[in-house]
């Protein structure tokens, strides 16, 4: 083959142009109208530094190589075909546990790799590589299981959870300093060594997810996008390679990013959302800050309409319960009728609903909804007072006024979307049960609230058939 | 050697300064399409898992690397594949 491709300055100019085309794609999702082109141009640099990799001269064997990719390609090109909407936070976590993992195997390798000489800079690497990856692997996995319910997806608090996870934290410390120093003093061979790493990083990421559940579950979604990009930037100093860095530092920003819109999203600081185990404590709290007055109104769907009808403006305000009842679908063509109508038809989205950042907005593209009407509660709650009605489908904790007006309520100071100030407030509900936070919602009881009970894609067809009929 | 570092160092710097200033931009509406594209650029580790896998190494290094081959394939294929049917999906009238 020609020198010239295979040579250094050929692979790292390669590298640099993937470089910039990760960059240019990541700008490109700043618009709906431009994001499927940019996710493109990022795909295309991924493929220039895979084949460049591929072409380069240090590459002997391809016949494990190439099952390898040909088998992962299959099962990662079938799972994004087939996987529902609905279940998008799982697989996301699944895809970010595999990146994790990755990372963790890359960095083994090194250390092991007894032809490459390792020097305290790139042990360190090693160490932080290895314990990022199995990190992620570990939390992502057990994420997964959480939403997926494989496994309960309450959050799992015990006595003692904050000492346990400083042991685990110091262990992997002193661990590391060793891998690093090679003292010799713990009488581990560096096989051994690198295996007490591992174990300790898997126990780690399950420590660390552990506590967390329901509600929470979109903060500790993007704070494990975060580390698979930490860790993929890690693994570049063990390598030596700049795209690593860069990629995996792009990643690590991003995940930040949305682990900190998240938090200030539901008024909670990291630490509390890590330690915290919101969704277990609160449901005793909420019953402390004493009784709601007032009583559960309820309306049939003829009624519904009739106030439908008459409506000059509508927000609906969907959470996870309408991904659970597949209700978006009705839920569009009801708004497209409301549209028919005369009717200013909006979509408000609390950036917390559903299980990851953006959820809602997925789902509710999916069918068929324009995305100039999907609106956040910044843009939404100014103009509340002129909104005649508001349609909240399976949506609780973000629509709950407690956050405003009670300060004993656990959720108090959390940014809301204001409802309750809408002339009219239809609560899609199947019966009386609180939300995933387990606290109270005075919403239900307030004098313009209306409670239409059932599943919630039926009320929403019988609508749809009543203004059609 | 230190110096390679500090370049690599230098690098990490700005890229964390570049990912902030580019993500910070990003609608809350494709904030599920951000994070599936990203973790697929995180898939970036399978560069080094390729050179572990294929280059003249003990036989532990290539299962390992063999492995992490695997692994980000999934995570690179899958998650541009679901990114760009995610956002197929985001239409104005």
């Amino acid at each position: 083959m020609n020198m010239f491709f295979q040579s250094e300055l050929f692979v790292n100019l390669s590298y640099i142009l993937a470089s910039i085309l990760f960059i240019f794609g990541l700008k490109m999702l700043s618009s709906p109208e431009t994001a499927q082109r940019g996710n493109l141009i990022s795909a295309l640099g991924m493929l220039l530094a895979i084949i460049v990799t591929l072409m380069g001269n240090n590459i002997i064997s391809y016949q494990w190589l190439s099952i390898a990719l040909i088998a992962g390609a299959i099962v990662g090109a079938s799972a994004a075909s087939f996987v529902k909407m609905t279940t998008m936070p799982e697989l996301v976590a699944l895809f970010n546990g595999f990146g994790g993992i990755a990372s963790l195997l890359v960095g083994s390798a090194e250390y092991l790799n007894v032809t490459s000489a390792l020097n305290a800079i790139a042990l360190t690497a090693v160490f932080l590589t290895v314990l990022i990856g199995g990190v992620t692997f570990s939390g992502s996995l057990l994420a997964f299981g959480k939403l997926s319910e494989i496994i309960n997806g309450k959050p799992f608090l015990y006595f003692g959870q904050r000492v346990v996870l400083i042991i685990f934290i110091v262990l992997s410390f002193v661990l590391g300093t060793e891998i690093i120093v090679d003292s010799g003093l713990l009488g581990i061979s560096r096989f051994y060594l690198l295996v007490s790493i591992i174990i300790t990083a898997l126990i780690l990421g399950v420590l660390l997810t552990a506590p967390i559940g329901g509600a929470d579950m979109p903060v500790i979604i993007a704070l494990l996008n975060s580390y698979s990009g930490v860790a993929a930037a890690a693994a570049g100093f063990v390598i030596n390679n700049n795209v690593l860095i860069v990629a995996g530092s792009l990643v690590g920003a991003s995940g930040l990013i949305l682990t900190n819109i998240m938090c200030k999203a539901m008024n909670r600081s990291l630490m509390n959302v890590l330690f915290g185990g919101f969704g277990a404590v609160s449901s005793s709290q909420g019953k402390e800050s004493g009784e709601i007055q007032g009583e559960v109104k309820p309306i049939n769907t003829s009624d519904a309409y009739l106030i439908l009808e008459a409506a000059n403006s509508v927000l609906f305000v969907p959470g996870y319960g309408m991904a659970v009842s597949q209700a978006q679908h009705s839920v569009r063509e009801l708004g497209e009728l409301l549209e028919e109508n005369g009717c200013e038809v909006n979509y408000g989205i609390h950036p917390v609903a559903g299980r990851m950042p953006g959820h809602m907005n997925v789902l509710l593209a999916e069918a068929n909804v324009s995305y100039d009407q999907l609106v956040e509660p910044d843009d939404v709650n100014p103009i509340m007072d002129t909104v005649d009605v508001c349609v909240v489908i399976g949506a609780n904790d973000v629509v709950n006024p407690d956050a405003r007006e009670n300060e004993g309520s656990p959720i108090y100071g959390m940014p809301v979307i204001e409802v309750d100030r809408a002339k009219t407030v239809f609560i899609l509900k199947r019966s009386m049960a609180s939300g995933f936070a387990g606290i109270d919602n005075p919403l239900f009881l307030k004098e313009n609230s209306r409670m239409l009970f059932g599943d919630a894609k039926e009320s929403i067809s019988t609508l749809v058939s009543e203004f059609k009929s | 050697m230190d110096s390679l570092f500090i370049m690599l160092l230098f690098v990490l710097i700005l890229a964390i300064f570049l990912g902030f200033e580019l993500i910070n931009k990003v609608p809350s509406t494709l904030h599920t399409p951000l994070m599936s594209g990203a973790n697929a650029i995180s898939g970036i580790t399978i560069v080094g898992a390729i050179l572990s896998s294929g280059s003249d190494s003990v036989l532990l290094t290539t299962i390992l690397g063999t492995g992490a081959v695997f692994f980000a394939t999934i995570n690179v294929v899958g998650g541009y594949l679901v990114t760009n049917r995610m956002l197929g999906m985001f239409k104005k009238k």
